[in-house]
């Protein structure tokens, strides 16, 4: 980020920071879109994002720079981590192709359109680079505001419009109209006792089976997970981590360890069975 | 105000008369006949004051135009809105207005007691303003407009009584034969507008020396073919006699007097055309030959009193026609035969009109007899037509018919003696069926007594007859005055219409500036001729008194012999078209379905699986995943690039 | 070096983009792909803006982040609503427009 911007050819400490930064964004890129978990693919764009506002500093964009992690990593890609969290954590995603064809077609139109692109670049004479270095004399985010205020000016308003509308629209595509009254507390209690079912609240997830995690089902007395214990939620999307054979393996081999220091004999055969059996 | 203006005015009154009658609703009902008389007496003043006014000029200057606005121009296709009346025309307008007011006085007393009396009246003035449009147009196509109008208030009119399947069946037969004749109009404008590049009368007669005979002549015979469709000419005939399931003031205006003669009037008006083209008037002069021995011989064998009529209606138009044919020899006397034709005809069919009031309906002579004791008006006014008819010395039939068979023999040559022949062989068959339609209706027993007057043979009864009960005895009467004075108007023309025009050739030398004329070399003297019509006249009543007079009439008619049954059966019209034409028809058509079904829908079925087949593979690109879809538009933008690339490096 | 490597850069990006929402299921990392695509033009803006010495490029790249922001906003609230009716979020399950 040197002040003078080249004209031709930039300074060394750019290329070597064009060179660096540049794999890791193609890296971030690709990342984005072969990584399983859609967490992952965020996280890889943030990363990308980011390089890609190093990089408009250097090219003496530093108002967008400064809005590209601000704006887009800060506030965008936040808003697509709430989506994924809201659809799914985990939820996976097969990269397995149900499409005939698809992946071939597409990574052939990839590989031409990539291979014509950059021979459009090669061919094109982009030579004479005037550098931002006059545009920018009486700072950068002064420069953008004279333009968007005067020349830009109903672009910039009719994007306006855009924003409000799309808060809107958006508003209305997810709002969900409610037909009745929530029920209070007191009503969801009464409802309780009159069914009978589950009077007191629902166990709470697995903490009492050496877990605290929200979706690890609690045992119950006999060694079997409880779905009951578990958000609906969870169950819903499939989410319930079963722990029960992991944790009847940690009972024994706690057991194990205390018998050894008490230097007993193992346990009865009869003993070991029914184990056995509730480990099943 | 110029005598000009008043031309729209002929036709603007009947025509608001229509307008007001037809969409006045119920409201009109007490008034609606006084009304549509009123009206179209007005347009009969009208036409005296411009009758007057033509008079009053001298013969160069007599005729007038007024174009009131232009109706269709599209590059050379150019047709404006201008009436043009000379001296033909207004022989025309007075024939129309003059008679058409007399039968709409005649039918407040017929259609008395029918509750559609003012929609009725409505159709009437309808029929005038499109018959005036007709006569008074300047070019072919706003005669068109007037020719297709009159053929709308026919059928309206022949199916008044629509209840009666036998009524809207003859409806429909005149307007579908009607159809064919109007074809021929249509062909004629699009060869006029071909060949001349216009349809107004004055160009296309003035540039009738540019075209060529060929052309000239297929001009000349479709307009030919649209006579004989308006005009009841063979081969065209068959729906006249059906349309008299009519009210009879209907049958007197529109189906004698009036709208048939629209084809005389256009072979007429066409006369240069027709002048330029021999061939084609020689095929009018067979035509109308043929018909008026055709017409005769049917009206010989009819027992109905108005198909009787309506035999003669189309013989005297087939000696109109046949007169037309002549050239500038016939054309005067075709319109004077017109014109007191119309007199007479009317007459006759009114005087028909007013025996069936009196004899609850009763249409088949032999079921009347005597009775020109019990109407002696309707006898005297009846009797008067029938002698003009026959051409009795000194009555108007005897000088128009008269000239007719003389321009006949003066066409000289072979066929001058042969449509000479035909005519004077028409005459006499003409005094032979008028005589016996006269003796069985007003001479010889009354055979109308104890016996009851409807009949199942008589389907044409009318149904105003419904509240005098089935079954009675009927009591002829004369009918009332509004009835009767029309029809000694109409008598007294008939007598002295033709002495009027003959005199002093006065109706020669106010046509001649339109029509031109021409005296033929005939090969006979016109005393030779008188002679002998007077002699085939003496003879045609003599069978016929001999036959009806001395004879009583049996009141069922007897078998008779071959032809009397085909005359009967209007010649075997109706057989024929059904034979040739709806058989013929039939079978064209289930070849024509044939090879619609093989041959087209094998074409158009095999293409259409042919897609069918080739988009069910296409289909399957189309499999509803949007990755698939945008996988196309990525390589669609590839393909820009490369292709903007490729401009480029070009 | 030449800055135009940049835009080789961004042709790459975009290209890999294009090709990640081709092949992805996922309605969600579709769209980050599709958010990948923009940056690689706004990276292309940027650098036009230095080739010529303006600022008019940065503007049209600062537009370019408003619409995206915008088109994030409905798409993700179009995904959610598709996931709360078919529970699932894969753009696959919404092929009900084939025949």
């Amino acid at each position: 980020m040197s002040p003078q911007l080249a004209a031709y050819t930039t300074s060394t400490g750019e290329a070597f920071q064009f060179w660096v930064l540049g794999t890791v964004a193609v890296i971030g890129a690709l990342s984005t879109v072969f990584m399983k978990k859609a967490v992952h693919s965020a996280l890889s764009l943030a990363g990308t994002m980011i390089i890609l506002a190093v990089f408009y500093l250097a090219n003496g964009a530093y108002f967008l720079g400064i809005v590209q992690i601000v704006v887009y990593t800060g506030a965008i890609m936040m808003l697509f981590l709430f989506v994924v969290m809201l659809v799914g954590v985990t939820a996976a995603d097969s990269l397995k192709e149900t499409i005939k064809g698809q992946r071939w077609l597409a990574l052939l139109c990839g590989v031409g359109f990539g291979v014509l692109l950059l021979a459009g670049i090669a061919n094109a004479s982009l030579k004479q680079f005037n550098g931002t270095g006059q545009a920018n004399a009486n700072g950068n985010v002064q420069g953008l505001a004279a333009l968007i205020f005067t020349k830009y000016v109903f672009a910039f308003e009719i994007t306006g419009a855009l924003l409000i509308t799309a808060a809107v629209g958006a508003m209305v595509l997810t709002h969900r109209e409610r037909t009745e009254r929530p029920k209070t507390q007191r009503e969801l209690a009464e409802q309780r006792v009159r069914e009978g079912k589950h009077v007191p609240p629902l166990p709470a997830p697995g903490v009492y089976a050496r877990h605290n995690a929200v979706d690890v089902a609690g045992l119950l007395p006999d060694g079997t997970p409880s779905e009951l214990t578990v958000s609906k939620t969870l169950r819903d999307r499939g989410q319930v981590r079963d722990v029960s054979t992991e944790a009847l393996n940690d009972l024994r081999a706690l057991e194990q360890r205390a018998e050894e220091r008490l230097e007993r004999t193992p346990v009865e055969p009869a003993h070991r069975k029914q184990s056995e059996e509730a480990s099943k | 105000m110029n005598a000009e203006n008043l031309i729209a005015l002929l036709i603007a009154a009947p025509l608001l008369g229509a307008a007001v009658l037809l969409l006045g609703g119920r409201r009109l009902d007490g008034v609606g006949h006084w009304i549509g008389t009123l009206l179209s007496t007005a347009s009969f003043v009208f036409g005296v004051i411009l009758f007057a006014d033509l008079l009053g000029r001298n013969a160069e200057h007599r005729t007038l135009t007024q174009h009131l606005w232009t109706w269709i121009s599209v590059g050379s296709f150019q047709a404006d809105v201008t009436f043009r009346l000379d001296q033909l025309s207004m022989t025309f307008v007075l024939l129309i207005t003059g008679v058409g007011s007399l039968i709409h006085v005649y039918s407040i007393g017929y259609m008395e007691h029918d509750e559609r009396r003012r929609r009725f009246f409505g159709y009437l003035n309808l029929f005038l303003a499109a018959m005036l449009l007709l006569v008074l147009a300047d070019n072919y196509l706003l005669l068109y407009v007037g020719w297709e109008g009159v053929g709308l208030a026919s059928y309206l009119l022949i199916g008044f009584w629509q209840h009666k399947p036998s009524a809207a069946t003859a409806a429909k037969k005149a307007f579908l034969v009607n159809r064919v004749g109007d074809m021929g109009l249509s062909i004629a404008i699009m060869l006029m507008f071909t060949t001349f590049g216009t349809f107004a009368f004055g160009p296309v007669f003035s540039h009738v020396g540019d075209a060529s005979e060929g052309k000239l002549t297929a001009i000349g015979l479709m307009l030919l073919l649209a006579a004989c469709g308006k005009s009841a000419q063979v081969p065209l005939q068959s729906w006249l006699g059906d349309a008299m399931e009519g009210p009879t003031p209907v049958s007197a205006l529109i189906h004698a007097a009036t709208m048939v003669t629209a084809g005389v009037y256009l072979i007429v008006r066409s006369g240069d055309v027709f002048n330029a083209a021999p061939d084609a008037q020689l095929v009018v002069t067979v035509v109308g030959a043929v018909t008026l021995l055709f017409g005769a011989i049917v009206g010989c064998a009819k027992d109905d009193i108005k198909k009787a009529l309506a035999g003669s209606t189309m013989s005297q138009i087939g000696y109109m026609v046949l007169a037309a044919g002549l050239g500038p020899i016939g054309y005067v006397f075709a319109i004077m035969h017109l014109v007191t034709h119309g007199f007479f005809k009317a007459g006759l069919f009114l005087g028909a009109g007013s025996v069936m009031h009196g004899m609850n309906d009763e249409v088949d002579m032999r079921k009347y007899g005597g009775l020109r004791k019990y109407m002696p008006v309707t006898f005297i006014t009846f009797g008067l037509g029938y002698l003009a008819i026959i051409g009795f010395p000194g009555l108007s039939g005897f000088f128009s018919k008269d000239k007719i068979i003389e321009a006949a023999f003066a066409k000289g040559g072979t066929e001058g003696w042969i449509l000479g022949a035909c005519a004077l062989l028409g005459a006499a068959i003409t005094a032979f069926y008028m005589t016996r339609v006269m003796l069985m209706t007003f001479f010889g027993e009354e055979r109308w007594r104890n016996q009851p007057t409807r009949s199942p043979q008589a389907p044409s009864a009318e149904p105003a007859a419904e509240h005098h009960g089935e079954h009675a005895e009927p009591h002829p009467h004369e009918s009332p005055k509004v009835m009767t004075i029309p029809m000694i108007v109409l008598a007294v023309g008939s007598v002295f219409g033709g002495a009027f025009f003959s005199i002093g050739d006065r109706f020669l030398h106010w046509l001649e500036p339109v029509t031109g004329h021409s005296e033929g070399d005939s090969p006979l003297s016109a005393a030779t001729v008188t002679g002998a019509t007077m002699v085939c006249l003496v003879i045609g009543v003599g069978i016929a008194y001999v036959q009806y007079g001395r004879r009583p009439v049996p009141a069922v008619a007897p078998r008779g012999s071959l032809l009397t049954r085909a005359a009967r059966r209007d010649l075997l019209q109706d057989d024929f078209n059904h034979v040739v034409l709806v058989r013929g028809g039939e079978h064209l058509t289930r070849s024509l379905v044939y090879v619609d079904h093989t041959l087209v829908d094998g074409v158009v079925n095999g293409t259409a699986a042919g897609f069918g087949g080739l988009s069910g593979r296409l289909r399957k690109l189309q499999n509803g995943y949007a990755r698939s879809y945008a996988v196309s538009m990525f390589g669609g933008a590839a393909l820009l690039v490369a292709a903007t690339l490729l401009m480029r490096a070009v | 070096m030449n800055p135009v490597y940049y835009l080789y850069l961004a042709a790459l990006l975009f290209t890999i983009g294009a090709t990640g929402v081709l092949i992805r299921r996922n309605a969600i990392v579709v769209f980050m792909c599709i958010e990948l695509m923009l940056n690689a033009c706004n990276l292309a803006f940027v650098v036009f803006s230095r080739m010529h010495g303006n600022l008019d490029g940065q503007i049209i790249a600062f537009f370019t982040m408003v619409v995206a922001a915008a088109e994030v906003v409905v798409g993700l609230a179009i995904i959610v609503s598709l996931f709360r009716t078919r529970h699932s979020a894969s753009v696959d399950d919404a092929s009900l427009m084939k025949l």
